[in-house]
């Protein structure tokens, strides 16, 4: 950008400790065609100046000199023109203090080394982040929305036809897409087709209803819009959301087909009940699981397996081989309302039938209380917690099992004609990767390893969260869930993959980072094929060549920037984000000269949530050290390691990551960045030992959003640590 | 003719979910909320279970979404008061109150200092006071204050308008009614907690050391009232003991019917921030059935883990309070023992059920079952709390699937 012009703010306390004509000559000299300083510049008038002057002067970019990135985005926002914020407000004025011994707040004219005032600190701060914010915009360049040379597929493959696959099948087409369901059985339907019938998926939530799929298979079958492949699996998915091959298996041939995005809803199987021996499964012909008796319930045929004799007693073992480290950690959540409703079978087909079910936690989540209650009032149902300790043949084909720790407080003997174990589900996905994905980290979803296997997304805020841009799991794949839950959950999943093809039409990334349009470029000539990026993307958006450079697939690409930040050749930049931007940021610091006495720190900032924590500290009037300059990335993955070595040389004494925390229950929504820049640390203390300069100096935190005093005090820490090393030698080369 | 925008009603985790993800598939969005401030109930919790991370993080991205995206419309302090017309074209009247600060507002705070009134903080619960002008919460959306005018001391107008240097205090400001056409709505109002003070035998009201789960909530935020110290009301020690009584309202015909399905993760989850501030503190929990469905069975191992819990199966049958120390003494019946325990805490949390907001309102135009919760029709469809309780992650499951039933709503117009 050539013609910059530079907008500062006097309201807000601003003008009050900075001296404006100051800042304004520190952006002309930094080269700004033309610079303003007016009060109020998030006013209606205000913002009406800006415009007029940019028409006026015909301005490009414009660096707005006022509070931080985080407030009046929409106020400064125009069309066709650049924007970048100098964070004079919160960064400078609200967070910046002279502080006494205790604690209390000096004035500016206090002296902080012979000769240096805090004032003159306080300027020198601000004129740097003039000079930084009109730097930045010299190097910015428009974003171009990217439009693939293809022409891109609407089409939404959705894999699964059981209620969750058929939900989002018929939910997608109802929005006007076309859709192709793979099922690998020869009907759709899945389990619940199986079913003899399920508790009513909507108010009042207590009455067995005949199995929704009936009706949802003869809308897909009866919708033209819907592709129906049966008895068909897809052996290979290549290209990227909007532009994928699709290999689709049908009997002996095989089909390719263009789609656009996927719904994986590929279900779930039952535990394998032979490893339950210990209940008498596979030893004990009346033991049977959940699966078995509703396929007996369904066929009419509620008879003991041994001898065809009525069922006149059954008892229900719930978390049969679950929450259990033995079998499956976790609880399926829908076995409790499944034995519930396989008792009212009971009931219902021989009133002088009895039930039993022995549960630890009866878990019939939120509304489907009503139908437990439905059925706590049937004597005919007896319900208690138990452990069962033995089960056993007993007399007369009858099954025997000895049930501990009732609420009977005695230990129980019971002999029923068919014990059912409720059996849990493992999604398909922990058995085979499903999706068979050409891509260079892998066939499958890489979250599976986190729950067990699920597609599960790991953010509580974003369900549907994927590391495979494009693809949504739904259904039991995703998570443990009732009926219920997978309608709502297909139906969320098919909005996802349409809105996934929206955004790649209008060119723009998919969440987190929607409003952007910029993507990474490779400037493959000065590649040495070191394979960081294709190993470190988060989310599986680079294949290789037979060579090892990258192939990029740009609607993969969630513009996280690891790959950027991975490349140690500089290869990769973006338009508006660039090495040589931050390194010409940093340049256009003012660099004292060494036996100033006061450092220079350099802190680089993720703007989700250590920024708005250092926001919240200034709101709070909290105290940053006047030492540090903060840039803010969009991730600490996209740090690469020449900011540091760009800040060591131009003599900042000390450099501070500040990122979220990583580990099992990370909050990085790029998956990784703080942790991968974590490690790329170990290359910054090699670089760091070679140029003789303290490891310590560069250092990595990680605080959560609301945790904004100690974000302040590992500022404070770092800056207190560095004191205790010299000055940077390279100051002033 | 253009296309109708769709109004989505409720500006916590479930209706911003809703919003963006509709404006994001290309539809124009407006967004009401009935509080000054976007972020609904989970703004006011200071972590999420099962991951225990801050929900602003969440917001903060979704914020972002929102100020990013020209297709979303944002009103605060508003309610939907009738609906008339039908699916693909509804006439919504909303009824919006007056801020009385305008959007002249820097959130520079210098009002706040002169300010002599206080009123009582609902953002947390009634553990402290706000000044009469306040920011709703530190992150608030939009980030600008709001004055509660019959909070105000006297002199309290002249010296909150001389000390806004942008005009932003406009005391004349009316309420307006606006109206709006709509393709399809969507429901988000979510959920609030049940009145405790109808629980006689917990003691609500009557003990300060009676708190809610929601108050725990507050207590253990860094920016709550007592900066994410937990302290007992009575005289602001740390407790050592505490319980936590579980389906305080829920699964009970008197009250809710229903199983409020995050209260006992959220008790799992307090019982971690009692650990965090001293690992020694107790924390004893009386349920009936601890549901920590799917996933949520390896929260439950991590609570036990890293909290001292005493897990005792009985409901609670009353609360009463030593007068001396403001202890509380917990009688319930262990029913695996069968025997009556008498527990002695320094501090009960009632795990409250949750109630639909709207719960007792009457909404023309909109159909609700008999515990409130909304019943969804062709057009305006429920998501979230405000259809049937559910936690974070399954609302926005639900939220994001609303977004695309009202979608198609338009495009059959």
């Amino acid at each position: 950008m050539q013609k910059i012009g530079v907008f500062i703010c006097t309201s807000c306390n601003i003008a009050d400790r900075l001296d404006i004509a100051e800042l304004e000559n520190a952006a002309r000299e930094q080269g700004a065609a033309v610079v303003y300083s007016r009060e109020f510049l998030c006013s209606k008038e205000g913002r009406a100046f800006i415009e007029e002057k940019i028409k006026e002067d015909g301005l490009e970019a414009v660096s707005i000199c006022a509070c931080s990135q985080r407030v009046n985005y929409d106020v400064f926002n125009f069309d066709n023109v650049a924007v970048d914020r100098a964070n004079l407000r919160e960064g400078v004025v609200w967070s910046r203090f002279p502080i006494g011994e205790n604690g209390e707040i000096l004035d500016d004219s206090t002296e902080v080394v012979e000769g240096v005032t805090f004032k003159d600190e306080l300027m020198s701060l601000a004129k740097d982040y003039v000079r930084m914010s009109v730097a930045k915009l010299q190097s910015y360049n428009f974003p171009q929305p990217y439009k693939p040379e293809e022409e891109i597929s609407k089409t939404i493959l959705v894999i699964g036809g059981g209620v969750a696959g058929l939900t989002a099948a018929l939910e997608a087409a109802k929005a006007g897409y076309d859709v192709v369901l793979v099922e690998k059985e020869k009907e759709l339907g899945g389990f619940v087709a199986k079913m003899k019938a399920h508790c009513e998926v909507k108010p009042p939530y207590q009455n067995l209803v005949p199995p929704i799929v009936n009706d949802l298979i003869s809308q897909v079958e009866s919708n033209d819009k819907i592709k129906v492949y049966k008895g068909a699996t897809v052996t290979n998915i290549s290209g990227a959301p909007g532009l994928y091959q699709v290999k689709i298996k049908q009997g002996g041939k095989e089909e390719e087909v263009k789609i656009g995005a996927i719904v994986l809803a590929a279900g779930f199987k039952p535990y394998d009940a032979s490893k339950l021996e210990h209940l008498g499964f596979g030893k004990i012909k009346n033991v049977v699981t959940n699966v078995q008796f509703e396929e007996m319930a369904k066929s009419g045929k509620l008879v003991r397996p041994s001898d065809g004799a009525p069922i006149k007693s059954v008892l229900f073992i719930q978390c049969a081989g679950q929450r259990d480290e033995n079998h499956l950690p976790y609880c399926s959540g829908f076995c409790c309302l499944a034995s519930l409703k396989q008792a009212k079978y009971i009931r219902e087909a021989d009133p002088e039938a009895k039930a039993f079910i022995i549960y630890d936690h009866m878990r019939t989540m939120g509304i489907f209380e009503n139908f437990y209650k439905s059925l706590q009032d049937d004597p005919g149902v007896f319900l208690t917690k138990g452990k069962v300790v033995e089960v056993s043949e007993g007399e007369n084909g009858k099954v025997k099992v000895i049930v501990d720790e009732t609420l009977l407080g005695e230990k129980l003997e019971i002999e029923v004609d068919v014990v059912v174990l409720a059996i849990g589900m493992v999604p398909v996905t922990a058995e085979e990767p499903v999706l068979n994905l050409e891509y260079r980290q892998g066939p499958g979803l890489p979250e599976l390893e986190l729950f067990y296997g699920y597609a599960d997304s790991n953010f509580v805020c974003f369900p549907y969260e994927t590391r495979r841009t494009g693809i949504y799991a739904a259904g039991a794949v995703h998570q443990p869930m009732t009926i219920q839950q997978a309608i709502e959950d297909a139906r969320g999943a098919a909005l996802k993959a349409i809105q996934c093809l929206v955004a790649i039409e209008e060119g723009r990334a998919v969440h987190p980072r929607t409003w952007d349009f910029a993507y990474p470029e490779f400037d493959l000539k000065m590649c040495t094929q070191c394979k960081r990026c294709t190993e470190e993307c988060p989310f599986g958006a680079l294949n290789e060549d037979e060579k090892g450079f990258p192939i990029q697939f740009v609607t993969r690409c969630r513009r996280c920037g690891t790959c950027f930040g991975a490349c140690p050749q500089r290869i990769i930049s973006f338009k508006d984000y660039s090495v040589d931007m931050i390194g010409n940021m940093v340049k256009a610091t003012e660099m004292p000269e060494q036996g100033y006495g006061q450092y220079r720190l350099m802190a680089f900032v993720c703007e989700n949530d250590a920024l708005p924590a250092l926001d919240m500290a200034a709101y709070q009037k909290k105290s940053i050290p006047v030492s540090f300059r903060i840039i803010p990335v969009r991730c600490l993955g996209a740090v690469n390691v020449a900011f540091i070595k760009d800040s060591m040389s131009k003599g900042y004494d000390g450099i501070l990551l500040l990122g979220c925390k990583y580990g099992e229950n990370y909050q990085c929504h790029f998956i990784k960045g703080s942790e991968l820049a974590n490690r790329r640390m170990e290359n910054v203390a090699e670089t760091l030992q070679q140029l003789a300069l303290e490891q310590e100096r560069v250092t990595l935190h990680t605080v959560a959003i609301d945790e904004v005093d100690e974000a302040v005090n590992k500022m404070r820490e770092f800056e207190e640590e560095i004191k205790g090393f010299d000055e940077n030698p390279f100051k002033g080369w | 003719m253009a296309q109708l925008p769709i109004l989505v009603v409720g500006g916590g985790i479930s209706g911003i979910t809703a919003a963006v993800e509709a404006a994001e598939t290309g539809y124009e969005v407006i967004l009401i909320e009935k509080e000054p401030s976007l972020g609904g109930r989970v703004a006011q919790l200071r972590y999420y279970f099962p991951k225990l991370c801050p929900p602003t993080c969440g917001l903060e991205i979704n914020y972002r979404r929102i100020k990013t995206n020209p297709r979303i419309k944002v009103y605060t302090m508003a309610e939907v008061t009738e609906i008339s017309g039908g699916a693909g074209n509804y006439k919504v009247k909303v009824k919006i109150r007056p801020r009385y600060v305008n959007d002249n507002c820097t959130a520079c705070g210098e009002c706040e200092k002169v300010c002599q009134g206080e009123r009582v903080s609902e953002f947390d619960f009634g553990l402290r006071k706000t000044k009469a002008i306040y920011l709703p919460y530190p992150m608030a959306f939009p980030m600008k204050y709001v004055l509660d005018k019959d909070a105000l001391a006297p002199g309290d107008l002249e010296r909150i308008m001389a000390a806004c240097k942008y005009k932003a205090i406009d005391p004349d400001m009316k309420e307006e009614i606006k109206e709006f056409e709509v393709g399809a709505i969507i429901w988000a109002t979510g959920w609030k907690p049940y009145d405790a003070t109808k629980l006689d035998n917990l003691g609500y009201g009557k003990f300060a050391n009676v708190i809610t789960n929601m108050q725990m909530e507050r207590l253990a935020s860094p920016w709550g009232p007592t900066g994410g110290k937990i302290l007992r009301p009575s005289d602001n020690t740390p407790p050592k003991r505490v319980a936590f009584v579980q389906c305080a309202g829920s699964r009970d015909e008197n009250h809710l019917p229903y199983c409020s399905y995050i209260c006992c993760l959220a008790s799992l989850k307090q019982s971690i921030y009692l650990a965090e501030q001293d690992p020694e503190a107790e924390a004893l929990i009386f349920y009936i059935d601890l549901r920590t469905p799917g996933r949520y069975e390896k929260f439950l191992k991590r609570a036990q883990e890293e909290a001292k819990i005493k897990f005792i199966k009985g409901k609670v049958a009353k609360i009463e309070e030593d007068p001396e120390t403001k202890d509380l003494i917990v009688t319930a019946e262990d029913t695996l023992s069968g025997k009556k325990v008498n527990e002695r805490v320094n501090m009960v949390v009632l795990a409250l059920g949750m109630q639909p907001s709207i719960a007792g309102l009457q909404i023309p135009g909109l159909s609700v079952d008999e515990n409130g919760f909304v019943t969804s029709e062709e057009g305006i469809i429920g998501c979230g709390c405000a259809k049937m309780p559910l936690d974070v992650m399954t609302s926005n499951e639900t939220a994001t699937g609303a977004a695309l039933k009202a979608i198609q709503t338009i495009i059959r117009g």
